[in-house]
């Protein structure tokens, strides 16, 4: 009972739970606002009325998406005092610092020029209303740059000095903070990464009209964008993730250690990335493997008689630094998290690029589960992403700041496991109701398809549109 | 100055903001009951904010984010000490937002009464509950010697606070409904003055009470002034409201909630969270508070921000000046 009650462990799957949730939508609040602002520019440039029933359609989805991506958000930035109360005292001088840059430049930018935009077809300027979708869209990709350079710093803590009197971090430096390496790599490998699962829905919706041979005349076109979206994404999120490896080697090694669950430090053709283990990982019982000889070198280092560290090793130069303990994530988590993330990534591009293939020159596919197909580009895009933050933020375990601050020091003292269990049951029970009405939502609006343009003014002109009123 | 000090009034400035504009959109939001006498009349109510709400409840993000970075301690004590009330505050402002752009997504008339039900409920609850919170702050909570709270969740129900409560409560209900008087026209625009002017009558005597044993209890001579500021604004607003000039009205509510806001901070200074048991205990703006360095930073940031910050949002005030009229809502589409 007193374990279902620790306030450390309930609060961990509290926090997971809740920013996994939240990162439901983050990447479609990123990748759609540049979508329909890119449709729109096309729209205002070329005045074709497929393009402005594309804005619209994919419009709607974004504001449904958006309002649970607020929402959410804020229960983010509370649970840090809420929770984990230890660990605000002791990195808020420097962790709040990109915070609350995030609400000064960001965040109000986001949220008033969406209200512009989505009250503004009628009371806008047509550019003035096309360029505030275009800030709003910067708001949300700046607000994705001070939100990953705080968690860099959780990640190899930069720009920094202790405060022994104190007892805390204190900022010395915000701009070694601001250009951390690990937030210089994470963001643009998040950011596209964020463009995949745009194009993954992109995909998906254009892919179920298509397949039942209606909307024509505004689907090819998304699909192809959605297509090329994807191709371009997935290959500069590779590229990108690439970096993000070789910072982590050198910042965490023991997070790449327990990527590829390498117990002995191993150089060159030993350097082997298994893309399929049987048995526990735990380098004991391995009973069947298919490994790539030298691949390991390679991501770590970049060269093939590379020396990666492996976690008995790292694990032995922890205790002599930092004193006793255990200093290994989970492995299993984390072995598994890596390769569906890398698995499914690749995935992506490999349905993008037959797309692309299949239907060159106007042509259809020739069988419908292609189609089929295409429609799971979404969650299973959707799913990569999780399991990549899953990767990242498991593998830092035991540290909440990587060799300055332990997870298990950083729970709030004053709260009960009760009172973290009511605000778990709660959180589950409100988050997994509104899943279901916002999943029902999205799906009705794509299978609605993009409605016809607003007829035009008879003495102006002009059209006549209605702001999407409540 | 000393830029703890800057940064205890740019807090304080941040939660004005935010008690003020998102606290006619709680109040637009409990309403709904009194004044949407049909379905387009609660769309009316609800379009009057519809541009607006979400950049008004950022404010509430911002400040939190602008607590944490300046006064770390305040706000690890504060977030984790309140912790179920802010749990309730969360979950509230949580079925408000989804609210909004649910209701609207099918025809129903149950689907609507649903959502209608929770933006009435998500707004009542944080309403009530930040002037729960707060007057906890001015009077003071039990902290041990790492400011941790010590305290259980029904200590901070107590009948200072209660009271506390139900002043944001009816302030913010006024303010909302003169919003709505201000923002409408026609049958729910007078309809909207009538009920100012009850809760109007009930407001001032509760805030009253409330002034005057903040002021008595825990005031100084700035948080007292402060104090009379705002409850000569809210008479003077309940006058304009009699007379019908609804803008001076609106405006005086807001300087009523700013003045009040500014007594409590008034009256906390130079703590910010004061032990109750034990003055040792106490946070205030220096041990609570960021490095120089940090906070040099952060003042850079905000000065040059805000400025820009409140001319993007007055502009969107102003594109959406006016009134809110039934003929603005289209007849419900055939879905």
């Amino acid at each position: 009972m007193n374990e279902l009650l620790d306030p450390l462990i309930l609060s961990r799957w509290q926090f997971g739970l809740t920013t996994i949730y939240h990162f439901l939508f983050v990447p479609l609040t990123i990748g759609l606002a540049v979508t329909v602002a890119i449709f729109q520019t096309a729209w205002v440039r070329t005045d074709k009325e497929k393009y402005l029933q594309l804005t619209r359609f994919f419009g709607k989805i974004f504001l449904i998406n958006f309002a649970m991506g607020v929402v959410t958000g804020i229960v983010q930035e509370f649970q840090f005092g809420m929770n984990w109360s230890d660990y605000s005292r002791f990195v808020g001088d420097v962790f709040g610092a990109p915070l609350a840059l995030e609400g000064l430049l960001a965040f109000f930018l986001e949220a008033t020029f969406i209200g512009l935009w989505i009250f503004g077809w009628d009371r806008l300027p047509k550019k003035l209303h096309l360029a505030s979708i275009w800030i709003a869209a910067l708001g949300s990709v700046l607000s994705a740059y001070f939100i990953i350079a705080a968690n860099a710093f959780m990640q190899n803590p930069v720009g920094f000095r202790i405060n022994e009197v104190k007892g805390r971090a204190e900022l010395t430096d915000i701009w070694a903070l601001l250009t951390n390496k690990v937030a210089l790599a994470a963001f643009p490998h998040t950011i596209f990464a964020c463009f995949m699962v745009t194009a993954g829905l992109i995909i998906a919706a254009a892919a179920w009209h298509l397949s039942r041979n209606q909307h024509l005349e505004t689907m090819r076109p998304a699909l192809k964008f959605g297509l090329w979206m994807m191709v371009i994404a997935g290959g500069l999120t590779v590229l990108t993730g690439d970096q993000l490896g070789l910072a982590m080697v050198e910042t965490q090694p023991m997070k790449m250690a327990a990527a590829e669950a390498l117990y002995n430090t191993s150089t060159g053709a030993a350097a082997s990335f298994s893309i399929f283990t049987l048995g526990t990982p735990d380098g004991t019982s391995e009973l069947f493997s298919i490994r790539i000889p030298y691949l390991l070198s390679f991501l770590s280092t970049h060269t093939f008689d590379g020396t990666v560290e492996g976690i008995n090793d790292l694990q032995a130069q922890y205790v002599q630094a930092y004193g006793p303990g255990d200093y290994t994530p989970t492995v299993w988590i984390t072995y598994w998290a890596f390769r569906w993330m890398i698995a499914l990534g690749l995935l992506h591009v490999l349905i993008a690029v037959a797309g692309l293939w299949l239907t060159r020159k106007g042509r259809d596919p020739k069988w419908r589960w292609m189609w089929r197909v295409a429609v799971w580009a979404f969650p299973l895009s959707l799913g990569a992403m999780i399991v990549g933050w899953i990767f990242t933020e498991m593998g830092r375990q035991p540290w909440i700041v990587f060799s300055l601050l332990k997870t298990s020091d950083a729970v709030s003292p004053g709260i009960s496991g009760l009172d973290v269990l009511i605000s778990l049951i709660a959180f589950t029970a409100v988050y997994g109701t509104l899943a279901v009405v916002e999943f029902r939502l999205i799906k009705k609006a794509i299978q609605k398809g993009p409605e016809a343009a607003p007829e035009p003014d008879p003495e102006t002109g002009e059209l006549q549109h209605t702001a999407t009123v409540y | 100055m000393d830029l703890t000090i800057l940064w205890f009034c740019i807090v304080g400035f941040l939660f004005v903001g935010y008690f003020v504009l998102d606290g006619f959109d709680f109040g637009v939001g409990m309403s709904l009951p009194f004044l949407g006498k049909d379905d387009t009349d609660r769309r009316v109510l609800i379009n009057t904010i519809g541009p607006v709400w979400d950049l008004n409840e950022t404010w509430v993000i911002v400040a939190g984010a602008a607590l944490f970075a300046a006064f770390p301690e305040w706000y690890a004590t504060l977030f984790s000490g309140f912790y179920l009330p802010l749990l309730l505050i969360l979950i509230a402002l949580i079925l408000r937002g989804v609210s909004f752009e649910y209701r609207h997504q099918r025809p129903e008339k149950a689907w609507k009464a649903r959502f209608d039900r929770m933006i009435v409920v998500g707004s009542a609850v944080p309403a009530f509950l930040w002037g729960v919170a707060f007057a906890n702050i001015v009077q003071g909570v039990a902290l041990d010697a790492n400011h941790d709270y010590t305290g259980s969740v029904f200590d901070l129900l107590n009948p200072y606070a209660l009271l506390g409560g139900l002043t944001t409560l009816l302030l913010f209900f006024t303010h909302g409904v003169v919003f709505v008087s201000l923002k409408t026209d026609g049958d729910i625009r007078a309809r909207a003055r009538t009920l100012a002017t009850r809760s109007g009558a009930v407001t001032i005597v509760v805030a009253a009470t409330f002034l005057v044993w903040t002021t008595l209890a825990y005031g100084s001579l700035l948080s007292a002034v402060f104090a009379l500021v705002a409850a000569v604004a809210l008479v003077v607003s309940f006058l304009a409201n009699l007379r019908g000039r609804e803008g001076a009205a609106f405006a005086l509510m807001a300087g009523t909630i700013g003045f009040a806001v500014l007594s409590l901070f008034a009256s906390l200074f130079p703590d910010v969270m004061p032990a109750s048991n034990d003055a040792a205990n106490s946070l205030t703006i220096e041990n609570a508070s960021s490095s120089a360095y940090t906070l040099q930073i952060m003042s850079w940031v905000a000065l040059i921000f805000l400025p820009l910050i409140l001319a993007y949002q007055g502009f969107t005030y102003w594109i959406f000046r006016k009134r809110v009229t039934r003929a603005h809502i289209p007849v419900e589409a055939a879905h």
